[in-house]
């Protein structure tokens, strides 16, 4: 794929360079310019935005990274003092209580992510392969899956506060009184098991997104590979092991970064269910950050955190990336 | 073309300048009088609900329209948003003209330079410091410094009980010290029903009864220099004697360690807690449909005998502050506008109607203050209520100590014991977060 395209492009540059130098100077010079220029010249909008919603806040985020940016400075956060690496230093003295905790908060955002991630592919892919075959209420079904995605984040996950609280919610009302499967009821919004709400929000929340994604993905798999499988012997196990997820992989790439990516961010999920602070077993690093920077006034340190974090995903990113696009080459060989 | 480059790159420049400028912070001038006929004034949520502040709001600045031709823009930020609502606007400076501060933030936001200094000028303008109790002025900002906000409604911690419920227990007399407040919530705490509420998830909420305990204790949270001092014998003790009214009493809700959005005070209005620690709780406890009859009044229970200073402490100095955005586009208006919420006769109203006392001296003499219920929240006021610590880092702490609480209580209500190392542990861990000095 990439070679063809270099191909063409090449002959098409020659072309432009070829016809400019024979030509007369003055008015053609201009339009050589013009050429040149007008891509850029369309592009400047697009660049300008880009630099002001992105480039600018996160320059001026790096720079209060290394300023001791507290209560009395943030109202002209230019003359607070520059702290040099303390805030990174403190923030990775992990033997000392900010650290520490930022650790602590980093390990519980990466279990919890792997775990929903891997959740929401899972039952996405599932519901989407299910969804293949053709039933009646097939159209419905696939409508009402795709409800948690489209409720607004701060409605739907309001309401899973109210059906996890203790004394009157719904979640223990079902598991104690109804099931009797816990012998008093449990706390859901603080102590331990506030991982558990998180991830069964995050789930929720999540994987209609992968059932979408997956769903359009299986759309593009002939039918002939799974008839000519089925020819050969090939049961429904196989089927899926060699050709479904196969076919599926370029898809499931882009898939589980996006996911992810906003499930190690996801910010609304923790801060709805558990306000300003969470408890500890439910401690994201996204809110953590909040709470350095916005509930203690730790901005310095919080920007730290953030640039930290930053480089983090960077760094997975690439990695990922790098790992997923050498597979992808291998294929196409 | 060259121009329309260089026009672009000049485009680029100045975007990029007014970009940089805009984050660079508030203006720095001390306020002025360009926009003369409009005021913005954020209201923080006083009543059942912020419709209901704004009905009651809305005919008195009607009135302050009248009579002054400045028009009132008015928005009632709910607490949760309050803090961060006004840390927002101090650094971009684009906030309100004029706007209501929770008092024990008072010393923290004064830090920020945001806030205009009450010097003895201005208080010329609206009639004068000596017009204010001293226990309000106390917590308008840190100590030596001119106060960075205005008494505007005042509070004091009381404690309410059910009358029926206790005539129902045979108890005669509400509790007046702690062990006979956990003996009467034994007596209470059966059949679904409990002896007393509390608010575990609230950060502030516990920060205000870990402080009465502190001081009852003979201890504080912060040392005489202000250096923070969590862990000293005197704060644990205090916090462990809050949180074991759920973990080793048993007199409270295990399901009150997750209550933030005043669920305790609905608990207490629909008979399910026979007692609540409250501060001017009754316009509260009337819009949930429990009437003034059905419920006693008396000071916060102490440790031995009657509330007073030091050891006797039963109260915060609760309370809501007024405050004016220094860098305000009506300096005057501004100043007309707090000594119109501060006259005798929008006190009288104001407080009236949010059942709280007018920090106002010739407010407070009025009639409608000498109700048996405002007796008591005055008379705490006046003799046995302290003002949190008026430091810079008051918010840090309120955040800090009033999570770790939190988690104390959560501990309790999963069944995990509460110790005296378990809490200093907790308290240790919230000291080391405040910022290092």
């Amino acid at each position: 794929m990439t070679t063809t395209t270099a191909a063409s492009a090449e002959p098409g540059e020659r072309t432009v360079r070829k016809s400019s130098p024979g030509a007369a100077r003055g008015p053609r010079r201009t339009g050589r310019i013009k050429r040149i220029g007008l891509p850029y010249l369309l592009l400047l909008p697009a660049l300008v935005l880009e630099l002001l919603v992105h480039l600018v806040p996160m320059v001026i985020g790096i720079v209060m990274s290394f300023k001791e940016l507290t209560q009395f400075y943030i109202r002209d956060w230019g003359t607070a003092p520059w702290a040099g690496f303390d805030n990174y230093s403190v923030s990775v003295h992990f033997d000392e209580p900010v650290g520490e905790a930022l650790l602590h908060s980093f390990f519980v955002t990466i279990g919890f992510t792997l775990l929903s991630v891997g959740l929401c592919w899972l039952i996405g892919t599932a519901a989407a392969i299910y969804m293949q075959d053709t039933f009646r209420g097939r159209g419905i079904l696939r409508a009402l899956f795709l409800v948690p995605y489209a409720l607004p984040v701060y409605a739907a996950v309001i309401t899973w506060v109210f059906m996890f609280q203790h004394d009157n919610g719904l979640v223990n009302h079902v598991l104690h009184d109804q099931l009797h499967l816990t012998d008093k009821p449990s706390f859901w919004l603080i102590g331990d098991n506030s991982f558990y709400a998180l991830l069964t929000v995050s789930v929720w929340k999540g994987w209609p997104f992968a059932f979408l994604i997956v769903m359009a993905g299986l759309q593009n798999i002939p039918g002939e590979l799974y008839e000519a499988a089925a020819l050969d012997g090939a049961g429904l196990w196989q089927q899926l092991r060699r050709i479904t997820l196969p076919s599926l992989r370029p898809v499931n790439q882009v898939l589980v970064l996006v996911l992810f990516l906003w499930t190690f961010n996801d910010f609304n999920t923790p801060f709805v269910l558990f306000g300003k602070t969470a408890p500890e077993a439910a401690d994201l690093i996204s809110v953590h950050i909040y709470q350095a920077s916005f509930v203690t006034w730790n901005f310095g340190t919080g920007s730290a955190m953030s640039v930290l974090l930053l480089l983090f995903l960077l760094v997975v990113t690439g990695v990922y990336l790098l790992l997923t696009s050498r597979g992808r080459k291998t294929a196409d060989v | 073309m060259r121009r329309i480059r260089a026009a672009a790159a000049g485009a680029v420049t100045i975007t990029l300048l007014t970009a940089a400028t805009a984050c660079g912070g508030g203006s720095s001038s001390g306020g002025s009088n360009a926009s003369p006929k409009t005021l913005t004034y954020w209201a923080s949520n006083q009543g059942a609900s912020i419709e209901i502040d704004k009905k009651t709001l809305a005919p008195e600045l009607a009135k302050f329209e009248k009579q002054t031709g400045i028009k009132v823009k008015l928005e009632v930020v709910p607490w949760s948003d309050l803090l961060n609502r006004i840390l927002t606007a101090t650094t971009s400076g684009q906030g309100p003209d004029v706007l209501n501060i929770g008092n024990t933030w008072s010393a923290s936001l004064q830090a920020t330079g945001a806030l205009l200094p009450w010097d003895a000028k201005n208080f010329a303008k609206i009639g004068g410091k000596d017009r204010f109790v001293d226990s309000a002025l106390g917590s308008t900002g840190a100590e030596g410094k001119d106060p960075a906000a205005v008494p505007l409604y005042s509070m004091a911690y009381a404690l309410y009980y059910n009358k029926q419920m206790f005539a129902d227990a045979g108890i005669a007399n509400p509790p007046a010290t702690w062990d006979e407040l956990v003996a009467d919530g034994k007596k209470l705490s059966k059949g679904g029903k409990w002896g007393i509420g509390a608010e575990g998830s609230n950060a502030s909420e516990n920060i205000h009864h870990a402080f009465v305990f502190a001081k009852q204790h003979g201890a504080d949270f912060f040392t005489a220099d202000g250096a923070a001092d969590f862990t000293n014998d005197g704060a644990v003790a205090a916090v462990k004697q809050y949180v074991d009214l759920m973990a080793k009493d048993k007199i409270i809700a295990p399901g009150n360690a997750e209550y933030a959005q005043n669920q305790s005070v609905s608990d207490f209005a629909k008979g399910k807690n026979a007692m609540l620690l409250w501060q001017s709780a009754a316009a509260n406890l009337k819009s949930q449909g429990m009437s003034e009859d059905a419920y006693g009044i008396a000071p916060v229970p102490v440790q031995s005998g009657t509330p007073g200073t030091g050891t006797n402490v039963n109260s915060m100095v609760a309370g809501i502050n007024l405050a004016v955005f220094k860098n305000t586009k009506n300096l005057d208006g501004a100043a007309k506008f707090v000594k119109f919420l501060t006259s005798d006769a929008e006190q009288k109203i104001l407080n009236g109607a949010y059942s709280s006392i007018p920090p106002v001296k010739t407010a407070q003499t009025d009639t409608a203050f000498n109700s048996p219920s405002n007796a008591v929240l005055k008379d705490t006021l006046a003799k046995s209520a302290a003002a949190l610590p008026q430091v810079a880092d008051e918010s840090q702490f309120e955040t800090a100590v009033g999570t770790a609480i939190k988690g104390l209580f959560a501990d309790a209500a999963g069944g995990r014991a509460v110790t005296t190392a378990s809490v200093k542990a907790a308290l240790e861990k919230a000291q080391q977060q405040m910022p290092k000095k």
